[in-house]
């Protein structure tokens, strides 16, 4: 019997009341007294040097109230990067700074060079129409391999070259791969392109920076995924202001998907510039504006070599990665190809030697970081496809080459770092198998032929790493921030609960699944219970929400915080039936004492901690709040199999969907409903990844597709509908809740189920095509045809 | 978007009057305006055609041809033709969006002649008349490449006169982000011959395909494509959805399609 609330139950979503009817605030709904606007004069060129800024004429202008160039943030820090990756040789990254407005020089299109603070946006934009900028331009490098050939012009003049660093993992292992793969019986090669994405959230980002003259505190209202790390990196590293004299609050946001985790200049350029000219300043950016200012998305440039032996188990992977950080370091832009992807480079399979090479590299593009997966969709991607290359070479069924290579016993340590803690990946692959009818498959593509169509079925696993990350582990690694995450349980005189989570919701529903877990552990109804997130006047200092990472480490400092509450108030619970505290039991919200008919509810008891005229006050405090910190001891691994089915036009090149089915280990569910909804989420940009979207530069540094008159989103009518099932489910071993995380999942499964479909169904269609790179538009397709 | 003024005529003869004064006519607006929100224009004076009555609605003259007001929107075409012109009616059903639809009108789009607008494939394809506030332009006259049309300076189109094929059909393979056409052709049989119709692929805008004409008016069926090469790539549109290659081959492929489905 599913459950009707609580742990386990489909509780609908009680945030999509007020998103679906206009009921949010969002940043943009936030407006303040004496409010002015900025605009940000944006370079069109993608690297030059600035030679005169003219601002005179532009300040004249109705409407204008001061215009801020690079010369306003001498002395002002600069964007920090919150992650150090150490190269082969055992140096630290290069390094260069990120000013808030251009120093000097452009570096992509979109860098700012100036910001117009008005009356109007409109005198900001007309102002800003009439600055005079003289850049002389230089050529740009667009292209990773080129950027890093001798003699190639320099992102940033100050450092030796455009390679940001050169990683190896596992270093030590590096010989021992080199050996296995000469000695293979048999070695698969592919290259591939992991295209650039835009990250393209519904609601673009803004930013109102506010400032009290009265209490010299400021405050900044963004769209973020964590406003904590943003107050955090802002206030200590850029524009020099205390944590207490800086409030960053992130309301209701719509939508992240990673682009929202990193600190942005427009951010402190708000902060600043309100405290400097002591009113508010709001900045909404346009669509045309998010093209060029929100951090992209993947830009990896692969070569994977698989080995296998004679009978073809995998005996040796070698990859060796380009990956485009475009012209600055966003924030966690350095972990992405490292962290997050060599790790997983071995998937779900005992492949005994992996060696990761990435080579990080400047470009005269917009920054590259953090996108829905990060880095494990890269890795997905190159491994799933080099199997089903391994497989179609050596002519054996692409499952059974999968199975034959799964890891089937736990806690397994792979050889890149990580250690699974459970799984079984056979089990998603059985579940998988029955949801999609794999022997039926040659009936639908005889089906697909008479209408002219080449049928095909793309299968594959994944496996992620999710609720990152234990804090001594990832400071090893070079995070410069602990990646634990809190929560404080107040619980009011009534009996009702607000819960102020460090964890952020920017669409995936915490304030539904939070609180079925909070009720569900006190055994009262949900509507009891509130949840409290994203401003840190009122939350604790949290991590934030990415990684799919907010019920497994967020989930995990709430019940923790909630087990305190529960203890004290049976101390309570004891005091007002005189009994001894081991003797009472908590069920469906009453204390009772176990083996008597006593017992109180939970309103008496939250009541008595908050009236205590009969109380234990000797022993315990009054009141009923309780916070804490939670820092995972591992990552979760998420694991399942994918499959996708496509029918392609011979004619056209255009590649249908029939039918998707994702069968997925979660570990525990909360809520069924919001899983298989992260799921279609998911998958929807993973197939938006595989068939449509992509940023395309021209090689002076022009993007192509900055506009979705160019870039194509998913749209209802590409997608299919998916079978989605999360029955297998094997625990996570080390968080209180048993949950693994699955926010990322589709984004991550996906892609390779899709590609692997149509070089099926080409393949059966008698072309001996092994590969297409992303997206698989009509016209690279049906170029694949063409031989 | 700059400030601008606005007014909205009741007749051609204002409409005329107020353009000739150096305003710029509106229609739907589902081109201008977003043209101006990005700053790429800026008129001084919008003058809205949508007030004219005389420009809107549809009716079918004494000639058997089916009139269409300039300003009448894409979803009234889309309903109105149903039965009287099944294609042209599925090719303004499947313009943009149900906004674009409801908003975006017949005279914007060709007076615009975007080149990979669905309009001007069926307007050529039809050998219809565009009517301006002047005088009357034949089809075949009217579109001048890209963005070109025959159109005066203040001249504006009032009416589009629609002969109706005995058979016709439209096929707009869509460009996958924007779904405009990549490549549309549009193909009309009439007692006379055989009139295709291309838009989306060349540079130089829509255009007719005369060697498909010349099979299909001895034999309408695509089969009687086999033996007709693809249009030369030279002059097609190259950019990321395709190159001017792909776009040849699709118009053949498209031209097949539209025939069988005719
Ligand atoms: C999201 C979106 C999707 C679209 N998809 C498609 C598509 O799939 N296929 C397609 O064909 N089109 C598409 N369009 C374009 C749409 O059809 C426009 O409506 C059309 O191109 C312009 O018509 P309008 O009435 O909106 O003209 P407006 O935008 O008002 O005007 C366009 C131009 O024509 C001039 N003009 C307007 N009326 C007249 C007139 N009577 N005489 C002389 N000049 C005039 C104006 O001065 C202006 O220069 C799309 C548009 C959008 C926004």
């Amino acid at each position: 019997m599913p459950k009707d609330s609580g742990i386990g139950a489909a509780s609908k979503r009680r945030e999509d009341l007020r998103f679906l009817t206009g009921g949010g605030r969002y940043t943009d709904d936030i407006n303040l007294n004496g409010q002015t606007y900025v605009y940000f004069l944006r370079s069109d060129v993608a690297h030059g040097r600035i030679k005169s800024i003219d601002t005179a004429a532009a300040s004249a202008m109705p409407g204008v109230v001061r215009i801020f160039t690079g010369a306003d943030f001498e002395g002002v820090g600069t964007i920090p990067c919150g992650w150090q990756v150490t190269d082969r040789e055992g140096n630290p990254m290069k390094e260069p700074a990120h000013p808030i407005l251009a120093q000097g020089k452009v570096r992509h299109v979109g860098d700012p060079i100036a910001a117009v603070v008005a009356e109007s946006l409109s005198a900001a934009r007309d102002a800003a129409e009439a600055i005079e900028v003289d850049i002389e331009e230089l050529p740009a490098v667009i292209d990773m391999k080129k950027a890093l050939a001798a003699g190639a012009p320099k992102v940033h003049d100050d450092l030796a070259d455009n390679l940001c660093y050169d990683w190896g993992f596992v270093e030590d292992n590096r010989a021992a791969v080199d050996e296995a793969i000469k000695k293979a019986a048999h070695v698969t090669t592919l290259e591939l392109v992991n295209q650039r994405l835009a990250p393209n959230a519904m609601e673009p980002r803004v930013a109102v920076g506010d400032y009290n003259k009265g209490t010299d505190e400021s405050t900044l209202y963004t769209t973020s995924q964590n406003p904590h790390v943003i107050r955090l990196l802002m206030g200590a590293f850029v524009l020099g202001i205390p944590e207490h004299k800086l409030r960053v609050i992130a309301p209701d946001v719509g939508g992240g998907f990673g682009s929202k985790i990193f600190h942005y200049a427009e951010e402190a350029f708000c902060t600043f510039a309100a405290k400097a000219i002591k009113r508010p300043v709001k900045w909404t950016s346009s669509r045309s504006e998010a093209f060029m200012s929100d951090a992209h998305g993947r830009d990896h440039v692969t070569k994977i070599e698989l080995a296998l032996d004679k009978d073809n188990n995998f005996t040796a992977i070698r990859t060796e990665t380009y990956a485009n950080m475009g012209a600055y370091l966003s924030t966690f832009a350095p972990s992405v190809p490292t962290w997050l992807h060599g790790t997983l480079m071995a998937g779900n399979y005992k492949t005994p030697l992996i060696y990761v090479n990435v080579k990080a590299v400047f470009t005269n593009t917009v920054p590259v970081d953090a996108y829905r997966g990060a880095g494990r969709p890269e890795a997905t991607f190159q491994l799933e496809r080099v199997i089903d290359k391994a497989a179609r070479e050596l002519g054996v069924d692409p499952v059974e080459l999968r199975r034959q290579n799964f890891v089937t016993e736990f806690p397994y340590q792979t050889p890149v770092a990580v250690q699974y803690d459970t799984g079984d990946y056979n089990a998603t692959m059985d579940k998988l198998m029955e949801m999609i009818d794999r022997k039926g498959f040659d009936a639908r593509a005889a089906e697909s032929k008479k209408r002219g169509k080449l049928r095909g079925l793309g299968i594959n696993s994944y496996i992620e790493a999710c609720g990152i990350a234990p804090s001594q582990l990832v400071g090893q690694l070079g995070a410069r921030a602990g990646l634990y995450e809190s929560a404080t349980v107040r619980v009011n005189a009534t009996g009702g609960l607000v819960v102020m989570t460090g964890s952020h919701s920017h669409g995936q529903g915490h304030e539904t699944s939070f609180a079925q877990v909070v009720a569900d552990m006190i055994g009262i109804p949900e509507n009891m219970v509130e949840i409290v997130h994203g401003d840190t006047a009122n939350t604790p200092m949290g991590m934030g929400t990415y990684g799919s990472r907010s019920l497994a480490v967020g989930g995990s400092a709430m019940v923790r915080a909630t087990e305190k509450i529960i203890a004290k108030a049976k101390k309570i619970a004891a005091h007002l039936m005189e009994a001894s505290e081991a003797d009472i039991e908590l069920k469906d919200g009453q204390f009772s004492v176990a083996g008597t008919d006593k017992s109180v509810a939970w309103g008496d008891v939250t009541l008595a901690a908050y009236v205590p005229h009969n109380y234990p006050l000797d022993e315990i405090e009054p009141g009923l709040e309780e916070t804490a910190f939670y820092d995972p001891s591992n990552f979760t691994y998420p694991a399942g199999a994918y499959a996708c089915e496509v029918e392609v036009d011979p004619d056209t090149g255009k590649v249908e969907i029939m039918a998707f089915a994702a069968a997925d280990d979660f570990g525990n569910i909360v809520n069924p409903m919001i899983v298989d909804g992260q799921v279609h989420g998911g998958i929807g940009q993973g197939i938006g990844q595989a068939l449509l979207e992509g940023v395309s530069y021209d090689e002076n540094g022009q993007i192509l597709s900055a506009s979705y008159m160019d870039y194509a989103m998913p749209r209802a009518d590409d997608l299919p509908f998916y079978k989605v099932d999360h029955s297998c489910q094997t625990p996570c071993t080390h968080n209180p809740l048993g949950v693994k995380g699955c926010g990322e999942a589709g984004a991550i499964g996906s892609p390779p189920a899709v590609v692997n479909a149509v070089v099926d169904a080409l393949n059966r269609g008698g072309h001996a095509v092994t590969h297409i790179d992303m997206p698989l538009s009509p016209h690279r397709v049906w170029q694949a045809m063409q031989g | 978007m700059y400030n601008f003024d606005f007014t909205r005529p009741s007749s051609i003869k204002d409409a005329v009057a107020a353009i000739g004064a150096g305003g710029q006519a509106l229609s739907g607006g589902q081109t201008l305006i977003p043209t101006m929100k990005a700053r790429l224009a800026m008129p001084e004076t919008l003058v809205s055609l949508t007030g004219i009555q005389e420009m809107k609605g549809i009716c079918t003259n004494d000639a058997g041809q089916i009139c269409i007001g300039a300003a009448t929107t894409h979803a009234e075409v889309a309903r109105e033709v149903a039965k009287s012109y099944p294609a042209l009616s599925d090719l303004a059903g499947h313009i943009g969006d149900p906004a674009v639809r409801n908003r975006g009108t017949i005279g914007g789009s060709l007076a615009n002649n975007d080149p990979s607008a669905c309009y001007p494939s069926a307007v050529l394809g039809s050998g219809a008349i565009v009517k301006t506030n002047a005088r009357e332009i034949a089809a075949d006259d009217f579109f001048q490449g890209m963005f070109t049309t025959a159109l005066e300076e203040g001249e504006i189109i009032t009416e589009v006169k629609f002969p109706v094929p005995q058979k016709a059909n439209y096929q707009k393979f869509v460009q996958p982000a924007s779904r405009f056409a990549l490549v549309g052709v549009f193909v009309a049989k009439f007692a006379d011959g055989v009139r295709v119709a291309v838009t989306g692929a060349s540079g130089e805008g829509v255009f007719r395909w005369t060697e498909a004409e010349a099979a299909l008016s001895k034999d309408f069926s695509a089969a009687a494509l086999d033996g007709v090469a693809a249009p030369s790539a030279d002059g097609m549109i190259s950019d990321l959805h395709g190159t001017g290659a792909y776009r040849a081959h699709l118009v053949k492929v498209m031209t097949a399609r539209a025939v069988a489905a005719a």
